[in-house]
């Protein structure tokens, strides 16, 4: 890990107007992210890809993001215009969705749409632009990439559309990544496949990863350092190993709530929310 | 009380057959609480939509409280078994209150007294009278989960079939709608069969586990067996190092 850090956060409030009222759905977040795998958890509704998108520049009209601070690699995030977006999102950061069926372009073959994707941020012939996407395909472990390059994204498998969402995020050789909830609609089994090649990225690539998920296991697993989201608060940073001594209540309550094959209990854990915790 | 033998299930996808289930047996005892895990496409919610009579089965593999059945039930049969759903945003009529969607099986089997039952029913759930006249857009996820679990439970069924109770929710709601399926499992004595693809999910509320893949049993095993790692099947040994969360190659 480098000592400058990727991405620093300061004060970072998203909301909504909304006919009853505004809605805060981040409040006052604060965090940096080096290039390390940085997990955010928390329930829906807790503010955790709200975040993600902030970061991004995705939240749209009528939303107002402000924040003390917010630099991504010393520059000012704040107030950058659509053309300065433009250039920043997926050449330099760029984020994975959830559901691989919405994201990718149910009209274009998958690899031109990752050919696209490389075209956009490089000056570069088709022919060089099909060897890069081709070549990225195999980077995300797809046996088969010139199959797959002909395929549209409705003939692919949840994990192998995944893996394809991967590829065209990662072809312009981003420095940060933003992955929403990218497993939980794979098994558990293609989820780990996934996981192992964003760890290969971060490993020999010294990307930046935000890992968002609701999923504490993967999350505490997969991750260096775990932010714990609550009603639109970072209520706890703690290291992923360190996941099992959380102070915060909440955190704690999340932990026992989960079924766990190696401690049966008769009754779960309920959540008892604590309205201290939003103050 | 649930014997399955043989059990088999083909689809046609233009012309082409795919076998969902092919030749899985087992059996459920009166009152048993029993799970079936597998990966997505590996057939279990075909198997429970067998069982219901939702889908057409080769041959006669059934057979419910000693009787053979097949597709075709009687209304009798059909309330002794009854169903809840993966998505408590789907299985509920979105132009439907509560209160009448508890009062429809009530109708379709004629039976009277219904304030009452839809009121008992309620809070049997944990829900409150004040949600009685919403309608679905109205209520969370897990306390349509609850109004789900109450529409099954309303007929006193023997039989309660559930596909994926709780994997559209919350790690803390699922919580809750787990001890709710636990604590009415015992008060109404209910045979339950469980389908999840999380193991966890499926050893805290099964004691016997089927563990699928590609329309097979590949393992059938009691909960302390699963839990304490001792299982004969690589797959299933597979299953449960995968739920154990991410493991770096290193490690």
């Amino acid at each position: 890990m480098s000592s400058a850090p990727l991405l620093e956060v300061e004060g970072l409030d998203v909301s909504f107007p909304g006919r009853g009222g505004t809605t805060r759905a981040v409040r006052n977040a604060s965090f940096s992210l080096g290039r390390e795998r940085l997990g955010i958890v928390g329930e829906s509704g807790s503010g955790k890809s709200t975040t993600g998108r902030a970061l991004l520049g995705l939240i749209s009209t009528p939303g107002i993001v402000t924040a003390k601070r917010m630099a991504f690699g010393g520059l000012d995030l704040r107030g950058l215009g659509d053309a300065d977006w433009q250039h920043l999102r997926g050449r330099r950061m760029s984020m994975v969705m959830q559901d691989p069926k919405y994201s990718l372009n149910p009209v274009l073959k998958v690899g031109e749409q990752i050919e696209e994707t490389y075209r956009l941020h490089h000056r570069a012939s088709r022919g060089e632009a099909r060897r890069r996407a081709l070549a990225m395909l195999e980077a995300v472990k797809i046996r088969d990439p010139d199959l797959v390059y002909h395929l549209y994204a409705h003939q692919l498998s949840g994990g192998m559309g995944q893996r394809a969402m991967i590829a065209m995020m990662l072809i312009a050789e981003p420095d940060l990544l933003i992955a929403d909830e990218p497993t939980s609609a794979l098994d558990v089994t293609v989820q780990n496949e996934v996981l192992r090649i964003l760890d290969d990225l971060v490993t020999d690539r010294g990307m930046g990863l935000i890992f968002i998920s609701h999923n504490l296991t993967v999350v505490g697993s997969f991750c260096d350092r775990v932010l714990v989201m609550y009603g639109g608060r970072i209520v706890e940073e703690l290291k992923a190993s360190e996941l099992s001594d959380a102070k915060h209540p909440y955190t704690q309550a999340l932990i026992k709530a989960a079924p766990s094959l190696d401690n049966p209990l008769a009754e779960l854990a309920v959540v008892v929310r604590d309205p201290e915790w939003l103050r | 009380m649930i014997e399955v033998s043989g059990l088999s299930v083909t689809f046609r996808n233009g012309g082409r057959p795919v076998h969902a289930v092919r030749n899985v047996s087992f059996t459920v005892a009166k009152g048993e609480s029993f799970g079936i895990v597998g990966e997505s496409g590996s057939g279990k919610s075909t198997i429970l939509k067998a069982i219901a009579g939702l889908v057409d089965t080769t041959g006669p593999a059934l057979r419910i409280d000693g009787r053979p059945t097949g597709r075709w039930r009687g209304k009798a049969e059909r309330r002794v078994m009854q169903f809840v759903f993966q998505d408590p945003y789907g299985s509920l009529h979105p132009r439907q209150t509560v209160d009448d969607a508890l009062r429809e099986p009530l109708l379709i089997h004629g039976i009277g007294d219904v304030d009452a039952l839809v009121g008992a029913a309620l809070a049997d759930v944990g829900l409150l009278p004040i949600h009685r006249y919403r309608f679905p857009h109205q209520l969370s996820g897990g306390q349509r989960q609850r109004v789900a679990i109450a529409r099954a439970l309303i007929l006193k069924p023997s039989i309660l079939l559930l596909d994926e109770p709780t994997s559209a929710l919350d790690v803390s709601v699922q919580a809750e709608i787990l001890n709710l399926i636990s604590r009415l499992r015992a008060s109404y004595q209910l045979t339950s069969i469980l389908v999840s693809h999380d193991l966890g999910v499926v050893a805290h509320l099964c004691g016997r586990i089927a563990i699928m893949k590609t329309g097979q049993v590949v393992e059938l095993l009691d909960v302390a067996s699963l839990r304490g790692g001792k299982t004969k099947e690589a797959y299933t040994q597979e299953l449960l190092a995968a739920s154990k969360g991410f493991t770096r190659a290193d490690a």
